[in-house]
């Protein structure tokens, strides 16, 4: 077959894979239920190898797909039918690291930890901290524009990342924005992130580092009710404060976790809440007055505030393993990522609670408060005839949701297979040919990523569906959200 | 309306809706969309083009003070905005430069301009959430949403951010907004040469002390020499930037130690402002105000690194210098267009992207253009096939 020649004349033999058995490792990312065998998976090591390799597809109208850990929770890297997978988790290098611009240049490989664990020593971290973030890769956080829980003062990805070098679908190599923290011209990079792929491969990120905060102060709470949670970030936010993060768990998921890792969640607790505050000690402990009174006021029944690093590790353990945890309790379940203003998520929740009702399956629920994103977990059993389709029509009435109530149909996760038809619920035509018009203009022959984000892509015949675990999920390396 | 668009040469459009900027856009080319002109060069439009005044397009769509999200027309002066935030104690973080001066919110996202606050918590780009726009074909084209977190389509509001009107124009903006400091203050260290002034904006920049902003600025921004018309600057009086420049903002009790701390870490006392005093001299500097009226003037995007560097090519030169951002960005202003010739040679040698603010450049506003050129072209193909914003 010529391509798998050409290939082998860009790779050497490790550096690339065709044999089918070895490529079933890649036929799906953590979107499980969605799965695509590839005509084969490459390793790109160079720069010049991913020039070469997209240079290739151009020419040869064959699609690809780069991923990293495969940690899409949309379907995002599931290849593409008749397409090649470009696993960039070799170019794994952190190229720079400049302390004094609070900088650093890393390959899109790296793993979102291993930035904060390598500027540790100059006392910076890199702030987007998606759940996944032990495995998850930079490159497929600048793809999906990812976030986790700290997203409302700190912002998601694309307002971490000042700089790419990005190799374009015909093999041309452009660097966008740069290294300052003011991008000049119009925001090229902003654009760039959080476009699933359809715009090329990343092959160079340069991150924004922040101080490490000097002083942190967590503290959870629990509720009796899931309402009088949801009440308790409305009191924090009236209070004029703007915390780091601010999640909620339900009783569900409270379980979940607590089974899973002991955080010593109060097990009776109907809904947590936790709070942390981060900044200059004076700042800090300013506002921790006001936030303890907020809460306090807003008839938490147990309030406890995190004495030591251990101590607020273990309460957000609990928080970041509560998606797997979940497993625990059915066999097979869905993450959904919705997003709803804040002041509307009582209602939401509600809704979901009814929904979940009609459709006669249980949802549990954690999320970002503070941020309004949503991430109802539909457990059920797919050995079950028609289970799956049930879960996925109530995911699908949770996103609708999310649009009556005017907020978003992702706020982490991307749209990627799973949300294409959504998106047309969002947008409406010319906003989405606003975008295809700029994907055309970087993919003339639509080889990126093809098939996914737009709703009307074609997507080829040949995707299946599968169910249970990610191989990583049951490894326990892998957090869904 | 009260401008027809004629065929026969540039004039000023005022539409009064979309529908009617619209019909106006379509009649004419090219055109370059703009609020109240304050940004100088970046305000100025391509040569032959129609000016579309944005002013009547404006008002509040919607404020939910819980939510901190903001969704104002473009047109809407920054003033409006930075005036009903404040009553519900909230601001605008990335501290956007003249806000006095009329500037609107459609400009402050098209000029990408933030002032010297957003070292904190980021510049314009980190707090554009949607947009709405007229593309060069005349489509109403919303992108983002209202909501703090969104990842749904491709981020267009971000790609609006610095396109200076060359993309589309500008018709609606929704941005996050966050609570106000319930006090400010500065302490002004001078120190005695600029090495040892970049050092410690350098420090301080990657301290957990977490400054609101770092300036380095010479004596007489301080002193207001400069702002006075009677008071003609020559260049050779133009003294090094010396003076640092360091502001917390939070609950008033903690202020006083915070900046303890500041002069702790700088091994030096201040002098400490609070109160209307410490707000005006941001806002002088935020607005350029203490820079000599008409000179030329180029912004810099640097990095704290490239600040000694930047620092020998201009002093050299004669140039005002202000370095804000602790160092991201940086004002240089020279007397005349006689000058321009050498400023611009030596910028090109120091390669960081540098903009011509006030006064024009031979090759038009970009010193030094960013990269991503080749990019930026497709994509300008795709928004706007027919030029009609006119070039990039």
């Amino acid at each position: 077959m010529g391509i798998e020649k050409e290939l082998a004349r860009i790779y050497p033999p490790d550096a690339r894979v065709t044999e089918p058995v070895a490529l079933a490792a890649y036929e799906c990312d953590a979107l499980t239920a969605v799965q695509q065998l590839p005509l084969a998976v490459v390793f790109p090591e160079t720069t010049e190898q991913v020039v070469a390799t997209l240079r290739l597809c151009h020419e040869e109208g064959v699609p690809f797909v780069a991923r990293g850990s495969g940690t899409s929770l949309s379907g995002g890297s599931v290849p593409v039918p008749g397409g090649i997978v470009i696993a960039l988790n070799r170019m794994d290098r952190i190229l720079r690291i400049d302390p004094d611009d609070l900088r650093a240049v890393v390959q899109p490989g790296v793993v979102n930890a291993r930035i904060s664990q390598a500027v540790a020593p100059y006392g910076l971290y890199y702030a987007p901290d998606p759940s996944s973030q032990v495995i998850c890769t930079i490159g497929g956080n600048v793809a999906f524009n990812s976030g986790g829980a700290h997203c409302l003062k700190y912002g998601m990805t694309s307002n971490h990342v000042l700089g790419l070098e990005v190799v374009l679908p015909g093999g041309e190599l452009v660097t966008l924005g740069g290294e300052s923290l003011e991008v000049a011209g119009a925001d090229l990079p902003g654009l760039f992130v959080g476009s699933e792929g359809l715009m090329g491969v990343a092959v160079t990120v340069t991150v924004r580092l922040l101080p490490r905060p000097e002083s942190i102060r967590t503290v959870l709470a629990a509720y009796h009710s899931l309402e009088a949670a949801g009440d308790a970030v409305a009191r924090v936010v009236g209070a004029g404060l703007l915390p780091g993060a601010i999640e909620i768990m339900d009783r569900l998921a409270i379980q979940a976790a607590e089974a899973a890792v002991h955080a010593g969640y109060p097990l009776d607790a109907a809904a947590l809440l936790i709070v942390e505050l981060d900044g200059p000690r004076e700042e800090v402990e300013a506002d921790f007055l006001r936030l303890t009174e907020a809460i306090r006021a807003s008839g938490a029944y147990e309030i406890r505030v995190a004495r030591d690093e251990a101590e607020r590790a273990r309460i957000w353990k609990g928080r970041k393993s509560a998606f797997s945890a979940v497993g625990r309790l059915s066999p097979d379940y869905l993450v959904q990522d919705g997003v709803v203003p804040r002041t509307r998520l009582g209602e939401a929740l509600a809704e979901i609670e009814r929904l979940s009702a009609r459709f006669g399956l249980r949802v549990a629920n954690v999320f970002h408060a503070g941020d309004g994103n949503l991430h109802p977990l539909i457990l059920y059993d797919g050995r079950e005839p028609g289970a799956l389709e049930r879960a996925e029509a109530l995911a699908g009435e949770i996103l609708r949701l999310c649009l009556r109530l005017e907020g978003s149909i992702t706020g982490e996760h991307g749209v990627g297979l799973e949300k294409r038809t959504y998106l047309a619920e969002m947008f409406g035509p010319d906003d989405l040919d606003a975008m295809r018009r700029i994907r055309l203009a970087m993919d003339p022959r639509e080889v990126a990523n093809r098939g996914k984000m737009f709703p009307g892509e074609p997507v080829g015949e040949q995707v299946g569906v599968g169910r249970g675990p990610h191989p990583l999920e049951r490894a326990g390396l892998l957090s869904r959200m | 309306m009260d401008t027809s668009p004629s065929p026969s040469g540039p004039g000023v459009l005022t539409p009064r809706s979309v529908e009617e900027a619209r019909e106006l856009l379509m009649a004419s080319r090219p055109v370059l969309a703009r609020g109240a002109g304050t940004k100088w060069a970046m305000a100025d439009p391509p040569s032959g083009a129609w000016l579309m005044d944005m002013r009547q397009l404006a008002g509040i769509v919607e404020y939910e003070p819980a939510e901190f999200t903001v969704t104002a027309r473009a047109g809407t002066p920054l003033r409006t905005l930075v005036e009903l935030l404040a009553s519900h104690g909230q601001y605008l973080p990335f501290d956007p430069p003249f806000v006095e001066a009329g500037a609107t919110v459609g400009g402050a996202v098209a000029s990408a301009l933030s002032g010297p606050g957003r070292l904190r918590f980021g510049g314009v780009r980190d707090f554009v959430l949607g947009i709405r726009f007229l593309d060069g074909e005349g489509r109403l084209v919303r992108g983002g949403g209202k909501v703090v977190k969104n990842a749904a389509g491709f981020d267009l509001p971000k790609l609006f951010c610095g396109s200076r009107g060359r993309l589309g124009v500008i018709v609606e903006v929704t941005l996050k907004v966050f609570p106000a400091p319930r006090a400010f203050g500065t302490v002004v260290v001078s120190l005695d040469t600029v090495e040892e002034a970049a050092a410690a904006l350098r420090d301080l920049a990657r301290s957990p002390l977490e400054p609101h902003a770092v300036d380095l600025v010479p004596p007489e921004a301080v002193a207001g020499g400069w702002e006075r018309a009677d008071r003609p600057l020559a260049p050779s009086a133009s003294r090094p930037p010396t003076t640092l420049l360091v502001r917390v903002g939070g609950s008033p009790d903690a202020l006083d130690a915070w900046i303890g701390r500041m002069e702790a870490r700088l091994g030096r006392r201040g002098l400490r402002l609070h109160g209307e005093a410490e707000a005006a001299l941001w806002v002088r500097l935020r607005d350029l105000r203490w820079l000599p009226p008409a000179w030329r003037l180029i912004r810099l995007h640097l990095v704290p690194s490239l600040l000694s560097r930047a620092e020998r090519t201009l002093g050299r030169l004669g140039a005002v210098r202000h370095y804000s951002v602790a160092g991201n960005v940086g004002w240089a202003a020279v007397p005349s267009e006689a000058d321009w010739g050498e400023l611009v040679r030596a910028l090109q040698a120091l390669g960081a992207p540098a903009m011509a603010m006030r006064g024009a450049p031979p090759g038009g506003v970009w010193v030094v253009a960013p990269p991503g050129e080749a990019f930026a072209r497709r994509v300008k193909q795709a928004l706007d096939p027919g030029q009609r914003f006119g070039p990039l």
